[in-house]
């Protein structure tokens, strides 16, 4: 073993209170960081999941008609805009750009739809509802639907529909049952439920109707038309990068789930600096800690650092001696911290129920956290040794060995 | 150069705004297989000059030669690897670490030198403590050994990288008188079966006499040099 090493690891082992102090400020510190890492991330993960369980990454929609001023600026004028309320277009020759984006690098898949408003009604109940036309193997492509049925088939084709749980119980129908369907224009037609899912958001439970592509089209009058295409990428944080992409090639606009959900990621992101800034605190107080105690040892073994000089270690090897004490306090920290943290974050998440006794949320105890905190831990070791290390160093050794 | 120690006119003051003049220009020699004595009062300076022959301090002016290499030349860490290499160190206070074995104590200036163990190294560290006579406490620590045993452990260390000059101060100062015995012959028989040239800061004139040549130093200056006077 070298030197340095062996000397090191001997001090540990001997100086039992301290390496013990110093330990347990680490694995304390490392407790905190991957606690709250765990708890914060698996809610983020829960939250994105749930965000994107209803959603695709990207929808791609024909640009909205631009009005364009008739005069010259500078001349005052009042515009009207008059938008249609109702009548919906389609992209132009879909299946061509369906082609196009599924080959952005990025995507992974694309499905054409035909989402209006409409009612359904059944009996003397009338529910608002958006029917969603797709290609089922395409849509299930991109909004897994098919894992999240409650009852029946994911198989929207003909006149059969699926429809959301919420939905089902507001109108009182199950698999096998009928219902009327009517868009604007007082096109109707009379679908057959074969299905019905949880996609785990009320909003979409309760209102969305899942029709074959042909009976969307024929109630919102598009024959032929798609007037979205909804796509799935592979790494949800690229989405309105590649939205972009999408977009410039297409010459569609692009809505990227990022886009969408603004006020989510703008609440994550300053969930993630509040807890950038606790564990800062936290990584600070950690390392005083571990220096002040490491000063305290070198002051304490000044005369045998002045011996260990005096028979000839030279002041590098004194100096890697307490950088190694320091790193591997922390290494050994991160290990009993993790173990920690991770027992924390497990008991809260038995703790922490739904009144229904569900978890509210998965903790999320991974590899890159804990490979993270001994990263970290092992850092804040080193650093923290710094100081101790230079003064040991530093020493000299005829002072030391004469008042030491 | 058969000297293995010569110290040329060295001045030693300390302190900023009061100086002390600790060591006036102290000159003498040692050869090589020599057994000499440092001797003086309390407050003379041996210590001091100890330190600078020892390149744990530089002097204030003056020149030291070991081995025939004047050591002022030599920096930081060149000191470090002169002193590892050709000097052998014995105190008279807590000249052991107490975390490390007897065994390790004595291989530890070797270690520290070339950086990882060797199997010689531990070999020569077992032969040497047998030849101190404590084949038993290889592996007891330093709490574990009495103040003789302790020193005896402190003599092989010192001799561990058969250093060419082996400086003690006060080695025997803080024992009995029969482990100063003991500790003293176990330097003369060193100096008898290995030619290692000693030299011994004391305060006991009977340790004095009985080394082969005594410096007297007395307020920083060396007032007799010679055989030692009875
Ligand atoms: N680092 C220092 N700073 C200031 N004064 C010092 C220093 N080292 C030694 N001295 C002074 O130098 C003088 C000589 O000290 P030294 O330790 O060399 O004496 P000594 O001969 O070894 O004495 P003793 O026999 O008591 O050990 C003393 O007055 C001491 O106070
Ligand atoms: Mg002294």
């Amino acid at each position: 073993m070298p030197f340095e090493w062996f000397v090191a690891l001997r001090y540990l082992r001997e100086g039992r209170s301290q390496t013990a102090l110093i330990l347990a400020a680490v694995s304390i510190g490392v407790s905190v960081v991957v606690f709250l890492s765990a708890l914060i991330n698996g809610l983020q993960a829960s939250l994105i999941k749930q965000t994107l369980g209803s959603q695709p990454h990207v929808t791609l929609h024909p640009p909205e008609l631009v009005a364009r001023p008739l005069f010259a600026p500078g001349t005052t004028a009042a515009v009207v805009l008059e938008q249609s309320p109702q009548r919906m277009r389609s992209i132009e020759q879909w299946s061509s750009v369906l082609e196009q984006v599924a080959r952005v690098p990025g995507v992974t898949a694309a499905s054409p739809t035909v989402t209006g408003a409409a009612f359904a009604i059944r009996g003397t109940a009338e529910k608002p509802v958006i029917v969603r036309g797709v290609d089922p193997e395409r849509f299930r492509a991109v909004i897994d639907v098919q894992s999240k049925l409650t009852t029946g088939r994911f198989a929207p084709t003909g006149s059969d529909v699926v429809i959301g749980v919420g939905l089902a119980d507001l109108l009182n129908v199950t698999v096998g049952d009928k219902l009327r369907v009517t868009a604007a224009e007082r096109r109707d037609a009379i679908v057959t439920v074969v299905g019905t899912f949880d996609l785990g958001n009320k909003e979409v439970n309760d209102r969305w109707v899942i029709a074959s592509l042909r009976q969307a089209q024929t109630l919102f009058d598009l024959p032929g038309g798609a007037s979205t295409i909804e796509l799935r990428v592979g790494e949800a944080f690229d989405a309105e990068r590649i939205a972009l992409d999408a977009a410039e090639r297409t010459g569609l606009e692009a809505d990227s789930w990022m886009k969408i959900n603004a006020q989510l990621l703008v609440g994550l992101r300053s969930q993630n600096s509040s807890k950038y800034m606790i564990q800062f605190f936290v990584v600070i107080a950690v390392t005083l800690g571990i220096a002040s105690v490491l000063i305290v040892s070198v002051v304490q073994k000044s005369r045998e650092i002045g011996i260990l000089r005096a028979v000839g270690t030279s002041r590098s090897r004194v100096l890697r001696v307490f950088l190694i004490e320091g790193a591997v306090v922390g290494l050994f920290g991160s290990f009993v911290g993790s173990a920690l943290g991770a027992a924390f974050s497990l008991a809260f998440a038995m703790l922490a129920k739904n009144p229904d006794g569900s978890p509210t949320f998965p903790v999320q105890l991974d590899l890159p956290l804990f490979a993270g905190a001994s990263v970290l831990a092992t850092s804040i070791g080193l650093l923290a040794a710094v100081i101790p290390a230079r003064r040991a160093a530093r020493l000299d050794p005829a002072e030391a060995i004469r008042h030491g | 150069m058969a000297d293995v120690l010569r110290v040329d006119d060295v001045v030693k003051e300390f302190g900023d705004a009061v100086v002390t003049r600790v060591l006036r220009g102290v000159g003498f020699a040692l050869e090589r297989g020599e057994f000499a004595t440092l001797i003086g009062p309390s407050g003379s300076g041996k210590s001091t000059l100890l330190n600078l022959i020892g390149l744990l301090d530089r002097p204030t002016s003056g020149r030291i030669w070991i081995e025939g290499r004047d050591v002022s030349e030599l920096d930081e860490a060149e000191l470090t690897a002169f002193r590892g290499r050709t000097l052998g160190f014995v105190f008279q206070f807590h000249h052991l670490l107490p975390a490390f074995s007897a065994l390790e104590n004595v291989m530890l200036p070797s270690y520290a030198a070339e950086g990882s163990p060797t199997s010689a190294m531990r070999a020569r560290a077992a032969e040497l403590l047998s030849a101190v006579g404590l084949q038993n406490k290889l592996d007891a620590r330093p709490n574990e050994l009495s103040g003789g045993q302790q020193q005896r452990v402190a003599i092989a260390r010192a001799l561990a990288h058969d250093p060419a000059l082996v400086l003690a101060d006060e080695p025997t100062g803080n024992l009995d008188t029969e482990s100063a015995n003991e500790v003293f012959e176990l330097m003369r028989r060193f100096h008898r079966e290995r030619g290692t040239t000693f030299l011994i800061v004391t305060h006991d004139p009977r340790i004095a006499a009985r080394s082969d040549r005594s410096v007297e130093l007395v307020d920083g200056a060396v007032v007799y040099d010679g055989p030692p006077r009875a």
